[in-house]
């Protein structure tokens, strides 16, 4: 998959004229650019106005992008189309000036209309720059670094194309801080707020587009990532022109966004009390929230602890949560429940009648004191030694950038069956450090060595 | 009453083949009536009759409730003995194991219901679970200073099902875990002490206060125990004594966290040197306690006349200490306003104190019995003067060190507070004028009268005539007293218990042989008396024999003679100060 202006530059000389007809249509078609408008967590979801037809992953799209050099001729289409775009803009801020005074009343239609010319001078803004940062040869690719990758625009793309949206048209300016507290808290973050129905736009996703593994895509290898900055460390790797600071920045948050309505989500389950159908619908506040609720409530639980063979958990996040923990049980009623914390244990004990704190026996004392002991060293010797390949070896492995997530996989590390293997992952490590020069294949050689480490565990 | 005792040996040793023993025919209720007079009259009596025959020895070994064994190893057969001992005391042996506990189990202890080992080291939880075993009906436990019990001993004793006493004092190692396993176990419990228990937390005392709803005495006192469990402890239904002595983290937030809380069981609360409240606080918890008796304050807070003004809504209040606080303008009048009912004052080592204010106070608190002036050097005669006219009812003063009353102001005590049974003049200008007036206090029981230099034998003599009932007497440094005024007191006080006569250095051994005929003398302290021998120390030896505190300390005249005489005969001996200035001596033939 590529970024997000490559496959606009790309598809450029196809589709201006799709861009300028759905441009003009601006004016008698307003949902659509409402809907780009309001979708800044992908990124600039309007400027990628292609059908949907796109596949929706952009896996194969990616695949096939040519080489992106600055090409006079591309250079001018874009300078064409942004004075096309102006153009545009032009008129319909006209016609406003000109309607104004005569309709007074019809507020709803002026402010569809002012929201149109935003999304318009967004849109020019964003084109403006990544013109001008293409016209430097120095900064010759920054201008595609800095805008939103591929991922975002990817997900717009679900939305845009299998997505129900509801659009409400009363906008609550007053809640946009919320977007920024939304975490992976978890569904549970969200039940304190009393957001009114309507003051929020409402986003449900299908199950596919929750359940896909990756949202950002390398244009030039394909490779997936889960997260934007893995994809632009990633991106490192595929030329020096990647490694200016310009190209490894967070890019900046879009303007558009800053005046967006708050989203909050749903749940494509139909009977979940976070589907929108339902009687005491309570929304989900950020994506993530979404895709952990899927995942916990209504997905199978895949990932099983490894040491007491009985929990299971569909986040992965949560099994590593559990691995921490698990073993060490701390706290025993005399009824044979266990708890990790005291003040769970006693609250327990207070609600059943005859139950009363059990103290460990001697054995179980000696066995804990030796799991705790365990415990305590594994993370830190994680951290310091393992830290650093850790980090491309998750990208592969279908995990978040995480040290909490290093867990699970560093007993394997530690036990000396699967010594081999933790040798082995320092190769790819050693191999960029020595190589740079490899260019854009030194990072393929993690999934090699990733699928080669698969097989020796097996 | 002795001569019952030497009666009836003698009835059986002459008839010993009558076929019904004489003992036997009385019905053991009345054996035991008999036997608790004569113990009472003198505890030593009742081995004589248990030495007397056999019958008697059976009688005795029915009648004995209390064990207090010297040694634990004898324990198994005094139980064996005494099948109807209801009360172990091993106060005595300091090492206790878990063997010795095993043992008592396996000697069938059913009766017994209360066990002491506060000063017993070397159990654990073993010997615990043994006596959990063995004691079914076990109610009244003491661990207190078992800082070597943790959570496993905790968990043994909630096998007690029937607890109704329980002391973990100094139990440092009990947590939480111990502490809920009790509060689950024994839910029959009335008293528990957690003094010191510094591992215990909030969570551990809101389960306590959840399932020992019968709790009416709990001491948590120096304990880490915060605002979160204080509102439920106050919710037990029947709390009547709650201690919070020097509990740091409870502080005016806490104290004022009992809002909608009203405990109207409470009557007795100790938050003595609670180093963070304040009078905000103590204002805002009386509110809650409306029944409350007893309040102690002591080191806590300075008293404000707004405080002192809340009291109002415990007009009940009996008792109130206030030692070392200070008090600001008008607090002590206060006092007079608000605290009427008030039996019990003190104010000892206070700062603050006037005399106006003082005689305002007593003028105001007509039931007055007892009065803790102490330290409180400002006052002068004024104030002795208005506590003797308002408060001719007390019952006992104490106004130690009280430098600014003069001899007259002392001679009011004795003329007009008559039914005085407690008296400490402790370093005042006391001289033999007051001690005359004294003699008028024929109840008095306890007289301090240390450091008091310019009294003699002559008024001695007054208290030795008219005293009769004195059981202490404190002549600490009094120099100006010889034998001839200890012997009046020896005389004239047959139930004298404790005298002190250190460093009185005109004492001599006719002191000490007057003072044998005292047969209840427990505690004598003659440290730094130097012209007592070891013939005076074999005299008391020979006539008290329930000695069991003996200070000689700087006698150098006494010798092995002397102890000789005490390992003989003075059995119940327990503490004694004299080896550190004796290294001149070899005290070889003394063992206890």
């Amino acid at each position: 998959m590529s970024s997000c202006s490559s496959p606009w530059k790309s598809t450029m000389d196809g589709n201006q004229n799709d861009i300028c007809g759905q441009s003009a249509n601006l004016t008698s078609n307003p949902l659509y650019y409402q809907f780009g408008l309001d979708n800044p967590l992908f990124g600039m979801g309007i400027q990628q106005p292609f059908p949907p037809s796109t596949s929706p992953f952009g896996a194969s799209s990616s695949t096939n992008i040519p080489h992106m050099d600055w090409k006079p001729a591309m250079m001018l289409d874009n300078l064409t189309f942004i004075e096309e775009k102006i153009r545009q803009v032009k008129d319909v801020i006209r016609s406003m000036v000109d309607n104004g005074g005569q309709l007074p009343g019809r507020t709803g239609d002026i402010v569809q209309q002012q929201q149109a010319v935003n999304a318009d001078l967004t849109c020019l803004i964003v084109q403006l720059i990544s013109t001008a940062g293409s016209l430097l040869p120095s900064l010759k690719n920054s201008s595609f670094l800095s805008h939103p990758p591929a991922g975002h625009m990817d997900m717009a793309n679900h939305v845009g194309s299998s997505s129900s949206m509801v659009p409400y048209t009363t906008i609550s300016e007053e809640n946009n801080e919320d977007t920024k507290d939304g975490d992976e808290g978890g569904d549970a973050g969200m039940d304190g707020e009393n957001l009114l129905p309507g003051s929020y736009e409402l986003l449900q996703l299908e199950k596919d587009e929750i359940l896909a593994p990756h949202t950002h895509f390398c244009s030039i290898c394909g490779k997936g990532f889960k997260r934007d900055a893995n994809l632009r460390m990633h991106m490192r790797g595929h030329g020096d022109e990647y490694k200016s600071p310009a190209a490894l920045a967070k890019p900046p948050r879009d303007a558009s966004t800053e005046h967006a309505m708050v989203k909050r989500y749903s749940c494509p389950f139909v009977g979940c009390k976070r589907n929108k159908l339902h009687k005491n619908f309570q929304p989900l506040k950020t994506i993530l929230c979404m895709k952990n609720h899927y995942k916990r409530s209504h997905c199978e639980k895949s990932y099983t602890c490894s040491q007491c063979h009985t929990k299971k958990f569909s986040v992965l996040a949560d099994l590593k949560t559990h691995e921490k923990h698990c073993g060490h049980v701390k706290w025993l009623c005399s009824c044979g429940t266990s708890f990790s914390r005291k003040d769970k244990l006693f609250a327990h004990v207070a609600l059943f009648q005859g139950h009363t704190p059990a103290l460990p026996s001697e054995e179980s004392k000696v066995s804990d004191q030796v799991g705790r002991v365990g415990s305590h060293q594994e993370p830190a010797k994680l951290t310091s030694s393992m830290g650093s390949f850790m980090w491309d070896n998750s990208s592969g492995d279908d995990t978040v950038l995480d040290i909490k997530g290093l867990d699970s996989c560093g007993d394997d590390f530690l036990s000396t069956a699967n010594f081999g293997s933790f040798n082995f992952s320092f190769g790819p490590l050693d191999e960029i450090k020595g190589n740079p020069s490899e260019g854009s294949f030194a990072m393929l050689p993690s999934e090699h060595f990733q699928s080669v480490r698969e097989k020796g565990e097996n | 009453m002795a001569m019952a005792t030497h009666h009836q040996p003698k009835r059986c040793r002459f008839s010993p083949a009558a076929p019904p023993p004489p003992l036997a025919s009385l019905a053991d209720e009345l054996i035991f009536l008999v036997l608790d007079h004569v113990a009472a009259a003198d505890p030593r009596a009742l081995k004589s009759f248990a030495l007397a025959s056999r019958a008697c020895h059976a009688a005795e070994s029915r009648h004995r409730r209390i064990l207090r064994p010297l040694r634990a190893n004898y324990l198994p057969a005094a139980l064996a003995r005494y099948p109807s001992a209801s009360s172990l005391d091993l106060s005595l042996c300091p090492r206790v194991t878990d063997a010795t506990l095993t043992a008592v189990s396996g000697s069938a202890a059913p009766s017994l219901r209360a066990v002491d080992l506060s000063r017993s080291r070397g159990f654990g939880a073993a010997g615990l679970a043994a006596l959990a075993a063995a004691c079914p009906d076990l109610a009244d436990l003491d661990l207190s200073n078992g800082v070597d019990l943790g959570d496993t001993s905790a968990a043994e004793v909630a096998r007690m099902r029937r607890l109704q006493r329980l002391s973990l004092l100094r139990c440092k190692a009990v947590t939480d875990m111990g502490l809920g396993c009790v509060a689950v176990g024994c839910p029959d419990l009335r008293e528990l002490s957690l003094k010191w228990c510094l591992a215990i937390t909030d969570l551990g005392v809101q389960l306590l206060a959840l399932k020992c709803k019968k709790l009416r005495t709990l001491d948590l006192s120096y304990t880490m125990i915060t605002k979160e469990c204080f509102a439920s402890i106050m919710k037990l239904p029947d709390l009547q004594v709650l201690a919070l002595v020097g509990c740091v983290e409870i502080d005016d937030d806490a104290l004022g966290s009992l809002e909608k809380v009203c405990n109207k069981s409470l009557q007795a609360l100790d938050i003595s040197n609670c180093q963070n409240a304040t009078d905000e606080g103590v204002s805002s918890v009386v509110k809650s306690i409306p029944n409350l008796l007893e309040l102690n304050l002591s080191y806590c807070c300075p008293v404000t006349p707004s405080m002192v003004s809340s009291f109002r809504s415990i007009a009940k209040l009996r008792t109130l200490k206030l030692e070392g606080c200070k008090f600001m303008a008008d607090g002590l009048k206060g006092i007079g306003m608000s605290c009427v009912s008030v039996k019990e004052l003190s104010l000892s080592k206070c700062s603050g104190v006037t005399d106006t204010e003082l005689s305002f106070v007593v003028s105001r608190l007509k039931s007055l019995l007892k009065l803790d002036i102490t330290c409180c050097r400002d006052i002068t005669d004024v104030s002795l003067a208005a506590i003797t006219s308002s408060c001719t009812s007390l019952i006992s003063l104490k106004m130690e060190s009280c430098s600014r009353v003069t001899s007259g102001g002392l001679q009011l005590i004795g003329k007009r507070c008559s039914h005085l049974e407690e008296l400490d003049l402790t370093d005042n200008d006391l001289d033999d004028e007051g001690l005359k007036a004294l003699a008028r206090c024929s109840k008095l029981s306890s007289l301090k009268i240390g450091i008091c230099l310019r009294i003699s034998d002559e008024g001695l003599s007054h208290i030795g005539k008219y005293c009769p009932e004195l059981r202490d007497i404190d002549l600490y440094r009094s120099g100006g007293i010889s034998d001839d005024g200890v012997t009046q007191i020896a005389q004239g006080c047959p139930m004298l218990e404790s005298i002190n006569m250190s460093y009185c250095t005109g004492i001599t051994d006719h002191s000490l042989m007057s003072l044998s005929r005292c047969a209840k003398l427990n505690t004598l302290e003659i440290r730094g008396c130097p012209r007592v021998s070891s013939s005076g120390i074999s005299e008391i030896a020979g006539g008290c024999r329930l000695l069991s505190k003996l200070d000689i300390k700087k006698c150098f005249e006494i010798n092995d003679m002397g102890m000789l005489y005490l390992s003989q005969f003075s059995h119940s001996l327990r503490q004694h100060m004299w080896l550190a200035e004796h290294d001149h001596c070899t005290f070889s033939g003394y063992y206890a």
